[in-house]
């Protein structure tokens, strides 16, 4: 029997020459992340270890990302935590506030995820990586704690879905509403404990901000993780980005996979999560007349330069609704200056937009934008829970930048061509 | 190893979120926590959950962000079980790692109802409804996740390996 992109990977770093759906192995960890709510926790569990080291100071990365900058006296105490584990332990990746990310869209920016790693993330959507061929996911603090005492961490051989990606989407369909498809098909339980792996010729014509959108959002149907094939662009984005030799491992012929879905891209629409999960997927024409009060574009699931372009070409020309709070959360310091250089913050802000720092803020309901009781959200982000962007009784619309900006001109849910 | 305790029950795609929400994750404090566990859910939950109690819930508990504060906050309430239908994968690995104790057990988290008394033998993997007397078989831990629960958690397991 054959393996999934995965299973490979997954044998590769465990030592072995095969490994099947359900086994479990330790793998060895090229990587190892942690973020200003979960690292205090896995600092806390290091310091039980007892050990005065880490495994390797440049194979942790550690960035605050959520509550930052700090929002408050205990959030700032958190932080503090993490920047004094690092010093201590002298661990590299630590992202000071004016270096610092949302720590998806950072870690494969600064070249931290090459094709062919095992990435372990005390934060589930961790996932992302999958977009360059990496074996990445999502854990808690202990697990973190675990692996930055010992470089390894325990796995079970995920099964796989196989998604074979056809066809090219249509102007205004991005990997957002692609992915939201895909959740709203299966749904958010649709693959627990499996790898959703992408491939296709469908898979080659999406960008890597695209995929990376993908990728992250594979934790909101319950995977393992979700991982895209390795082609020209992503290894001319990896050369671009880092100086790590990397190796491509490709599915075998006679792999196995639950179950194998064949998606259309031209045939996808832009599509929205309603309230209160991301598998209530229903397609722009179909979402009716909702009044919205907020619109955020950022995260990690759509910070990026990509993400900024479209909405700027979207925001050209208009106004964000009377009665909207537009706020653009570019995710990274180096897609902020692309952005800024490139003219879209003019295009913002002359929209009556505003435009904030890096941040995870508003999308966990952290700070920046939490929503009061009854108000509505159309948000890039990846979550659609019960009080997830602030009051319980608010309510969180998952779209695209397309989407989310034309919602912010129309002071309704709205798709670009429905602004005339 | 057993736990006996009146039964809370939920349903299904219980999130991280729900279980504590991200407002309160400006802190680690297992106290801090429990006394917001389950408050977006269900704003009784603290003021009458029992040392004790035990979780049922249905499909995908656990799902969404990978904070380890909602196990904590859970076990940090006095519940002593969760037993559910299927459960989130970081979830899982979170609970065991941190020692709260887990059972996947479908046709238990069914059958279950809200008030219930039941009894878990965990060394089994068996659930006693006492109210019904109907007895379920969860899912056994695979042996070397059951070296982890027995050494009281991931760090204290790796600490006797090295």
């Amino acid at each position: 029997m054959g393996m999934t992109m995965t299973q490979k990977i997954l044998a590769a770093h465990a030592g072995l020459d095969l490994v099947k759906p359900g086994q479990l192995i330790k793998a060895k960890l090229d990587l190892v992340l942690g973020n200003d709510i979960t690292s205090p926790v896995a600092i806390k569990e290091f310091d039980k270890v007892g050990l005065d080291s880490v495994f390797d100071v440049n194979k942790i990365a550690i960035v605050p990302d959520h509550f930052t900058p700090n929002k408050d006296i205990k959030s700032a105490e958190q932080v503090k935590v993490c920047r004094e584990f690092s010093k201590k332990m002298g661990i590299v990746n630590f992202f000071e506030v004016g270096q610092m990310g949302v720590e998806h869209a950072l870690l494969p920016e600064k070249g931290l995820v090459v094709p062919g790693d095992v990435v372990i993330g005390a934060d589930s959507h961790t996932c992302t990586y999958g977009a360059l061929g990496a074996f990445s996911t999502g854990i808690g603090s202990t697990d973190m704690a675990a692996g930055m005492a010992t470089g390894e961490a325990w796995f079970k051989v995920p099964e796989a879905i196989k998604f074979v990606l056809k066809g090219k989407p249509q102007k205004w369909v991005s990997g957002k509403d692609v992915i939201l498809h895909i959740i709203g098909m299966i749904g958010v339980d649709g693959a627990l404990y499996k790898s959703m792996e992408f491939t296709g010729d469908g898979a080659n014509v999406l960008s890597m901000d695209d995929r990376f959108t993908m990728a992250n959002m594979a934790i909101e149907a319950g995977a393992k993780n979700g991982i895209f094939e390795v082609d020209e662009k992503t290894e001319e984005y990896v050369k671009e980005h880092s100086i790590r030799s990397y190796k491509i491992y490709k599915a075998d012929a006679d792999a196995e996979y639950s179950e194998v879905y064949e998606i259309d891209l031209a045939a996808v629409k832009p599509t929205v999560a309603f309230p209160h999960l991301p598998e209530n997927a229903r397609t722009i024409d179909n979402v009716g007349d909702i009044k919205i009060d907020q619109v955020i574009i950022g995260s990690c699931t759509n910070g990026r330069i990509e993400d900024m372009r479209i909405a700027a070409e979207v925001l050209k020309g208009r106004k964000v609704h009377d009665e909207v709070r537009c706020i653009i959360i570019p995710a990274t310091q180096k897609i902020w200056k692309q952005a800024m250089n490139e003219g879209l913050f003019d295009i913002f802000i002359d929209a009556g937009a505003a435009v904030s720092t890096p941040t995870c803020g508003p999308c966990l309901g952290g700070h920046m934008g939490i929503l009061a009781k009854g108000e509505r959200a159309v948000s890039t982000t990846n979550r659609n829970f019960v009080g997830r962007m602030g009051h319980t009784e608010s309510e969180v619309y998952l779209a695209s930048p397309a989407v989310a900006a034309a919602s912010a001109v129309a002071g309704k849910i709205a798709g670009p061509e429905q602004l005339g | 190893m057993n736990a006996k305790g009146k039964v809370i029950k939920y349903g299904n795609n219980v999130d991280t979120d729900v279980i504590i929400p991200a407002r309160y994750l400006n802190t680690s404090d297992p106290a801090e926590l429990a006394a917001h566990c389950m408050e977006d859910l269900d704003e009784k939950f603290t003021s009458t959950v029992q040392k004790g109690d035990v979780m049922v819930a249905g499909k995908n508990f656990g799902c969404g962000s990978s904070r380890e504060h909602a196990p904590i906050a859970i076990k940090a309430s006095g519940i002593s079980c969760v037993i559910a239908e299927t459960f989130a994968r970081i979830f899982y690995r979170n609970s065991i790692n941190i020692g709260l104790p887990i059972i996947e057990c479908p046709e238990a988290a069914k059958d279950i109802k809200d008030g219930d008394e039941v009894e878990i033998d965990f060394d089994k993997g068996s659930i006693r409804n006492l109210t019904t007397g109907k007895t379920y078989q969860g899912q056994p831990f695979p042996e070397f996740m059951q070296q982890i629960i027995s050494a009281d958690g991931l760090i204290q397991y790796i600490k006797n390996s090295k």
